[in-house]
């Protein structure tokens, strides 16, 4: 556990050492600050209160493609250069490599997620009395954990390469593909239909945790795409030894 | 320190090492011998807990290798070939990762202790991205002997220096050397005869012989081979030197100038030049020189040479 520790210290330090990161702010938050003025503009021109989830909603989808980005590089870089290696010729177990990684990545967003908490201040500041507390813990706590949710996704990808874009792409591709799959699904039913359905994430984030609802089943579900992931990233790393 | 017995790799349907047997002691620098692709850098793999062998097994370090594997890596330090590193890091703090990996308490001063050692203690805070692949070669080094380990395995550590720090090097594994176990592998003949007490030669994943460098020298060689120069164009001298006994082969390089064979364990040199003088010719230099180990080297790699008649 130390070593993931001591992995994630460093992936996290390398993250501001790479232009990813700055990107990846950048755009996160021009195109958010954007949302938030026209919601903030429209609520007061034409009266109604200002609704915080006019910026997560896009901040949700904006992380569809900015975790790839995110993720990209953890595992595949080291498969490319071959530092991996050294890092687990060291006493460290696969999956701590793994999980450290992920932590890595985590901390960053979840440095991300907390930087929007500045809308919710910010219309705090302007409604009385205030926003709801509850619902505003919910929608960020759901987030929390939806964005774990995609990194470990990410990460995974990210195992499965020594090619950052082909990790970006697919770790993109199963996001997306998580996210719509409502939208296929719409007619269909069955047991299948009911399966695919509980993978959807969109759907375990804004039914429950945006109304500020948070359900023990949405908070397993996400919990398990992590532990998932993260374990089939794993599993990748420990196949050279019988490949 | 480092036991093995019939280890062997497949990847799918090729075998990378087939059998592997051999064992390093403690205070031995053991080198492994073999073109590329022979099989080198899948055994030091293997050596390191990077990956299980196929079949076979063995201890290092009075460790499991595949049971024990942590605990084998806790006492092994290694320096994969072309070192790879994180570019984006410097000297310092990559070597501070690795302690922490480690568990080398900071109050150990082991990072500085390393960085003299490998003399990169003035690049501490450049980014190894650009470093030259010298000053990478020493940093993966010092990342090798950060835990002071009891063995340390070295894949092709001379690779990418010039000659300058091919010393430096070289006068570094002598010192390790002499308490810790060192395997380390190379292409390069002159780097294996001039380091090692011992020699592991392998080609296409078996080993094809093992010895001293000497006893190598000897034994796979046969004899020794005698060069005569005299001033002159020495007409006559190839014949009489031919009607000499014990000699297997007798040429005339150039005129005035002849290499000779002979069979092993005799000297034939004194009478070669007692003849040489008896006869008249002004001798200007006479020689001897060991078959070298290229030439045993590449004897036993032949492809088409089984590798055990060639040794035996």
């Amino acid at each position: 556990m130390r070593n993931a520790w001591t992995i994630a210290k460093r992936e996290f330090n390398m993250y501001f050492v790479s232009p990813v990161a700055y990107a990846v702010s950048f755009v996160l938050l021009v195109v958010l600050g954007l949302f938030f003025f026209g919601s903030f503009l429209g609520a007061a021109n034409f009266g109604g209160a200002p609704d915080p989830t006019a910026t997560i909603g896009p901040f949700v989808i904006i992380m569809l493609f900015s975790v790839p980005a995110v993720t990209m590089r953890l595992m595949a870089e080291e498969q490319r250069t071959g530092t991996i290696e050294l890092l687990l010729t060291a006493p460290v177990r696969d999956w701590e490599m793994v999980f450290g990684k992920w932590l890595a990545a985590f901390a960053f967003a979840a440095l991300l997620i907390i930087v929007t908490l500045v809308y919710p201040f910010i219309l705090n500041q302007y409604t009385t009395p205030g926003l709801d507390r509850g619902a505003l813990q919910g929608m960020y706590a759901g987030l929390f954990l939806m964005i774990a949710a995609m990194l470990a996704v990410g990460v995974f990808a990210s195992a499965l390469f020594a090619n950052q874009i082909a990790a970006f792409f697919l770790s993109m591709g199963i996001l997306v593909a998580l996210w719509i799959l409502g939208a296929v699904l719409q007619s269909a039913n069955g047991p299948m239909a009911d399966f695919l359905n509980y993978l959807i994430f969109s759907r375990h984030y804004y039914d429950n945790f945006l109304s500020g609802a948070a359900e023990l089943q949405d908070i397993l579900y996400f919990v398990s795409v992590v532990a998932l992931f993260l374990f089939l990233a794993t599993r990748i790393v420990e196949s050279r030894r019988w490949r | 320190m480092i036991q093995v017995e019939q280890l062997t790799k497949r990847y799918g349907e090729r075998t990378a090492i087939k059998d592997l047997t051999f064992h390093a002691n403690r205070g031995e620098i053991v080198g492994f011998l073999g073109l590329n692709g022979a099989g080198k850098t899948t055994t030091m793999r293997i050596l390191t807990g990077y990956m299980p062998p196929t079949a076979g097994g063995g201890r290092v370090a009075g460790f499991d290798l595949i049971a024990e594997s942590i605990e084998v890596r806790k006492r092994v330090g290694y320096l994969p070939e072309n070192v790879p590193l994180y570019p984006e890091m410097s000297v310092v703090q990559y070597l501070d990762f690795m302690a922490e990996l480690r568990r080398i308490p900071k109050r150990e001063d082991r990072v500085d202790e390393a960085m003299e050692t490998v003399h990169i203690e003035d690049r501490a805070e450049s980014f190894i991205g650009n470093l030259s692949k010298g000053l990478r070669q020493r940093v993966g080094l010092a990342q090798a002997l950060l835990h002071n380990p009891e063995v340390l395995i070295l894949d092709e550590p001379m690779d990418g220096l010039d000659p300058q720090q091919q010393i430096e090097v070289k006068k570094l594994f002598r010192e390790v050397g002499k308490e810790k176990t060192v395997l380390l592998s190379t292409h390069i003949l002159a780097h294996a005869q001039e380091l090692c007490d011992r020699i592991i030669i392998i080609n296409q994943g078996q080993i094809v012989a093992e010895d001293t460098p000497e006893r190598l020298n000897r034994q796979l060689a046969g004899g020794d081979r005698i060069h005569v120069m005299v001033d002159g164009d020495g007409t006559g001298l190839l014949d009489t030197l031919k009607a000499l006994p014990g000699l297997t082969r007798v040429r005339a390089v150039r005129d005035g100038e002849f290499e000779i064979e002979t069979t092993p364990g005799r000297d034939a040199r004194p009478e070669i030049a007692r003849v040489v003088v008896n006869g008249g010719w002004p001798l200007l230099e006479i020689h001897r020189e060991a078959l070298s180990l290229e030439k045993i080297f590449i004897e036993l790699t032949k492809d088409e040479t089984p590798a055990a008649e060639a040794a035996a």
